[in-house]
């Protein structure tokens, strides 16, 4: 395959960046997106030239490290993530056109990495269960509906990777704060801190910048997670009883 | 994060136009009923009219239900637009780089269009005001304290009509997609089940407001609707 590339260039976070194209040709159709940018910035590095920056970590689609804007899409045209897309969904000659995530919650560092970290203070804010450690508690001794237990794990499979922000028109990261609200609060050990949770954790995400959700979808489109809407449902709904509850 | 306040977060400014539109809903309702009396003839239009100001008297003075109402919409249209205004502030701010390509995957077109069209029959609520209510506006130089004659002397004009039916397609759309997202805001769609049944009701309600306004001056224009 011979490819078109137009590559978001950014050499660091204060600089201005620009769109840059780029030539590559004999790409295998069984290589990932990722290998693919290998390639390219192998000839990069043989011509003396920065080579392109982005993220990857596993590349087993389980760790959401990677995460590129393709040809407008978040993660590209299959519902995965970029390390699992490979060049076969693409076509001989097309020209693809690769971003960064763009929010202003996700400062770009370089090139086509962002600063996630804004997740991680949203989640230091509540994802989390509070509980002494110590020897563990008999499993059997808390119940859990087969259903709960279901939904919990199904929205536990958020790898925070940002697509949904990414793809949203307000740039809000509802679908992500939903998928964590959902999972602890289908389960008994996320009961006593349902209500500061949610509180604490929409207020943080407000404060770093992420816009509000108008339930428009495009969030759980890109999920490569394929977390459904309805968590966001769970998120607002939980929000609306910790106001019934003086939060 | 120290303080924080649920009533402060941007999901209360969502509850706050989900619930303001819930209201705006049924007076929406309300009125497309009472314009569908237009096809009864004149005499049951006029009363209609009359009557909506005659409700409950002698408890409440001449007009004095109508103006609650009034007060109250006024106030759902400023907490509306408030929220509006902030929210779409926000999701300015939250995106300051554009995409060089940017596909909407998942998006109806309804979604992306509830700021735009919201703005749309804001413009178009004003003109109605000053049409109907307020400056009672007869472009064909007619009487003016008449409602079933002012409604038949407006919509006898085909731009007025064309106006007319534009914000109402604006409205359905705009009623497409903001019955479903106000459920969703409220919590009461955490089911695929229930989010599917939840955005029918929302196409069926839009359909049906749409198609019951524009049946009026389309009524006129046909000659169905006559002085």
């Amino acid at each position: 395959m011979n490819l078109t590339l137009k590559i978001w260039r950014q050499p660091d976070a204060t600089s201005a960046g620009a769109m840059h194209t780029y030539e590559l040709s004999e790409v295998s159709p069984d290589m990932s997106f990722l290998e693919m940018l290998d390639v390219l910035n192998e000839q990069l590095n043989d011509k003396g030239e920065e080579p392109i920056a982005f993220d990857s970590d596993c590349r087993e689609g389980i760790c959401g490290t990677c995460g590129l804007m393709i040809n407008g899409e978040a993660h590209g045209p299959e519902v995965t993530t970029t390390c699992q897309l490979h060049m076969r969904s693409f076509s001989d000659g097309e020209t693809i056109t690769i971003e960064p995530w763009r929010s202003d919650a996700f400062p770009v560092v370089k090139d086509l990495i962002v600063d996630r970290s804004a997740f991680d203070r949203i989640i230091q804010q509540g994802g989390y269960i509070s509980v002494n450690t110590g020897s563990a508690p008999e499993a059997h001794s808390v119940p859990v509906p087969r259903d709960d237990a279901m939904r919990a794990f199904n929205v536990a499979t958020c790898i925070g990777c940002g697509a949904c922000v990414a793809a949203c028109p307000n740039g809000s990261a509802s679908l992500f704060m939903g998928a964590k609200i959902t999972h602890l609060g289908e389960l008994p050990q996320g009961q006593p801190e349902r209500d500061s949770r949610v509180v604490n954790m929409v207020a943080q995400h407000d404060h770093e910048g992420f816009g509000g959700c108008t339930n428009i979808g495009a969030c759980t489109a890109a999920c490569p997670k394929e977390i459904p809407l309805d968590v966001i449902s769970q998120l607002n709904k939980d929000l609306r009883t910790a106001i019934k509850h003086g939060h | 994060m120290k303080g924080a306040r649920a009533s402060r977060t941007t999901i209360a400014l969502k509850l706050g136009m989900a619930i303001s539109g819930i209201i705006f809903l049924g007076f929406v309702l309300a009125h497309m009923y009472g314009n569908l009396k237009a096809f009864a003839g004149h005499n049951a239009f006029n009363e209609y009219a009359e009557h909506l100001r005659e409700i409950g008297e002698p408890m409440l003075p001449h007009e004095g239900l109508l103006w609650i109402l009034r007060v109250g919409l006024i106030a759902a249209l400023v907490v509306h637009v408030y929220c509006a205004v902030v929210l779409w502030r926000r999701a300015a701010r939250a995106r300051t780089t554009k995409y060089v390509v940017k596909k909407q995957t998942g998006a109806t077109r309804a979604s992306l269009l509830m700021r735009w069209g919201g703005l749309t029959i804001f413009l178009f609520l004003v003109w109605h005001l000053l049409n109907f209510t307020i400056g009672k506006v007869n472009v064909q130089g007619g009487a003016t304290n008449d409602p079933y004659n002012l409604l038949v002397d407006t919509f006898d004009v085909w731009w007025l009509t064309l106006i007319y039916i534009a914000a109402m397609l604006a409205l359905g759309a705009h009623l497409h997609h903001g019955v479903w997202s106000a459920a969703q805001t409220l919590g009461w769609t955490g089911t695929a089940a229930k989010r599917q049944r939840a955005k029918t009701v929302g196409f069926v309600i839009a359909l049906i407001v749409t198609v019951g306004f524009s049946l009026v001056p389309l009524g006129v224009l046909a000659g169905v609707i006559t002085k």
